[in-house]
């Protein structure tokens, strides 16, 4: 018994074809079907060398027509990847050599003359289809290097691609993060910025109570005076009355001492009358200056503001600080006639000047008692001022205020005094009641150590 | 007679204290001078200083005030003779340091507005008495 050698053989190069076929175009992951069936590429060789050797079957072809088989299968397999270019190639590579195979088979079992006869040129297409077949194949193998070059760009690009949009999806992620911290950074300042608002409101509503407080010593000893008179005017005028009944009982009147009784009377009622007044005016005051401002402007006395609110800021500071005293001047401009201004709004101002240039004046004093001949004075001047303007000015001969002092007055919540005495607000609302609310200015001169003194210039 | 310096910022008070020692002044127990301020009352005494037995006179006024009118007074009218004027002050706020401070530069007596003139006079009495 003897092997059919050359199928053998024909089995083994079928196997490397398989295999390198296998590698060449990545048959694994193309077509896995058809990469499992090509394992049993020897199944037909071994099929035929057992009926060779069975059957004692010797032909020269069996080997010749297991390498068609096997070329067919793997035309087969090329034609399923046809789209893949290289194998395209292959298949190109590979179609001569096969039909030449199949015809010089066909020729070899039918007509052997025939071959013979064309001997030469069956060599030469031979030798043609396998320099094809090679030709072909280096083809194919370069154009695999392009394509797999090719494939390894586009990796590069994809995968530049991905961490691009990895990236901007990671932005995206960073840019909504942030825009979250910031609605809420806006929301939390929003929120601050109403709580500040509520608390401006209420700061100015303090300080409007504060200074009432300073008030209520200034207007209870404004209203005792008054009624002091009233009382003492009352009790007088109960004993001329008394002294005029008595009178009539006489039998000798004296008609003059009666007319003289019944003129103190008449008198004393007036002077009740004129501290009732005074007093009832300046309750009227106190409730003005507490009640929230209308706003609206009426035609207003100025010298008379100033006067009033002069008066109860000297006696508030007096109430608090007994030992202190100060000269008070005024000197009135009395044709100024009635000025538009919210009258409250002007006496809060009046009286925050009134109670610094006090207050200056007082600090002066205890800065140096020792200076003889210091009198704390405090003036309110009212004149004509340029451009038909009016002007107030509430001059004081107190402490002065250094330059640095000066140009931060008017900002809110500056205060030179020490904390807790005063609010900072007092300057700043009085610059915007003069300013916005009046449409007039507000200004300052002051020699340190000298003076200060405050123009209120308001359009007539 | 006794010579009265009244001293207060507010002129009503001499149309009060007028009234209220009417009957006195027309039997000539008392004549009545007022001044409306501290200066004005130390310039009258400097001119009258022989003549005036009481002044009264108020603390809170403009100006030279009551406490300092005293002290100018007590400085310039010390020792006999002419015999030291009596001094009573009067104001509005009757509280211990007014009072105090009052007592201690010299004042006679104290007296809180409203001035209760029944007392007053009571008191102006005994110093009549005593001057007699």
């Amino acid at each position: 018994m003897s092997l059919n050698t050359s199928l053998l053989i024909s089995i083994l190069m079928a196997l490397l074809i398989v295999r390198a076929l296998r590698r060449f175009l990545d048959l694994p992951t193309r077509i896995p079907r058809l990469n499992a069936l090509l394992t049993y590429i020897w199944v037909p060789g071994a099929a035929l060398t057992l009926l060779a050797t069975v059957f004692r079957w010797r032909t020269d072809q069996l080997d010749e027509l297991y390498m068609l088989f096997v070329l067919a299968s793997v035309l087969l397999v090329l034609a399923r990847l046809r789209d893949y270019r290289p194998a395209r190639t292959l298949l190109l590579a590979l179609a001569p050599y096969v039909v030449y195979s199949a015809i010089e088979l066909v020729l070899a079992v039918t007509g052997r003359e025939l071959m013979k006869r064309y001997d030469d040129i069956f060599e030469t297409s031979q030798g043609f289809a396998l320099i094809w077949l090679i030709t072909f194949v280096f083809i194919a193998r370069s154009q695999k290097k392009t394509l797999e070059a090719e494939r390894l760009l586009r990796e590069e690009e994809t995968k530049a691609k991905e961490r691009i949009e990895a990236q901007n999806a990671e932005l995206e992620r960073l840019v909504a993060e942030r825009t979250a911290t910031l609605t809420t950074q806006a929301e939390e300042l929003q929120q601050a910025l109403t709580e500040l608002k509520t608390t401006q409101a209420q700061l100015i509503q303090a300080e409007k109570m504060a200074s009432l407080g300073e008030l209520t010593a200034g207007i209870a000893h404004e209203i005792q005076n008054p009624l002091n008179f009233v009382t003492n005017f009352s009790d007088v005028s109960t004993e001329l009355v008394s002294e005029l009944e008595e009178e009539q009982q006489k039998p000798q009147r004296d008609a003059e001492l009666e007319a003289d009784l019944l003129a103190d009377l008449k008198q004393n009622l007036q002077k009740i009358n004129h501290h009732g007044q005074r007093a009832a005016s300046i309750v009227r005051g106190m409730l003005e200056h507490s009640r929230a401002s209308s706003g609206e402007r009426q035609p207003t006395d100025i010298n008379l503001l100033a006067d009033e609110y002069l008066r109860l800021a000297y006696h508030g500071l007096r109430a608090k600080n007994k030992s202190f005293n100060a000269t008070l001047h005024t000197d009135f401009d009395m044709s100024l006639g009635k000025v538009e201004a919210v009258s409250q709004d002007l006496g809060r101002v009046l009286l925050n000047l009134f109670t610094n240039a006090f207050y200056a004046v007082q600090k002066r004093k205890e800065m140096q008692p020792s200076i003889n001949g210091y009198m704390p004075t405090v003036s309110v001047i009212t004149r004509r001022g340029p451009d038909d303007t009016v002007e107030v000015r509430v001059r004081d001969n107190g402490t002065g205020m250094p330059e640095g002092v000066q140009q931060k007055i008017f900002q809110p919540f500056f205060t030179t005094k020490p904390t807790g005495e005063g609010t900072g607000l007092g300057l700043s609302l009085s610059y915007d009641i003069v300013t916005k609310g009046h449409g007039g200015t507000l200004s300052v001169e002051t020699q340190e150590g000298e003076y200060t003194e405050f123009i209120i210039s308001l359009p007539a | 007679m006794i010579k009265i310096l009244v001293v207060d910022d507010e002129t009503d008070v001499r149309v009060l204290f007028e009234q209220r020692f009417r009957r006195e002044i027309r039997k000539g127990e008392y004549s009545f001078t007022f001044a409306y301020s501290g200066e004005e009352a130390l310039d009258f005494i400097h001119a009258h200083a022989s003549e005036v037995v009481l002044i009264l006179s108020d603390i809170n006024m403009p100006g030279m005030s009551g406490l300092e009118l005293l002290k100018r007074i007590r400085q310039e009218y010390n020792a006999p003779p002419p015999v030291p004027p009596q001094v009573m002050m009067i104001t509005a706020y009757g509280d211990a340091d007014s009072r105090q401070q009052a007592l201690q530069l010299g004042a006679n007596d104290f007296l809180t507005k409203p001035v209760d003139f029944t007392a007053l006079k009571e008191k102006l009495h005994a110093i009549g008495i005593h001057e007699n």
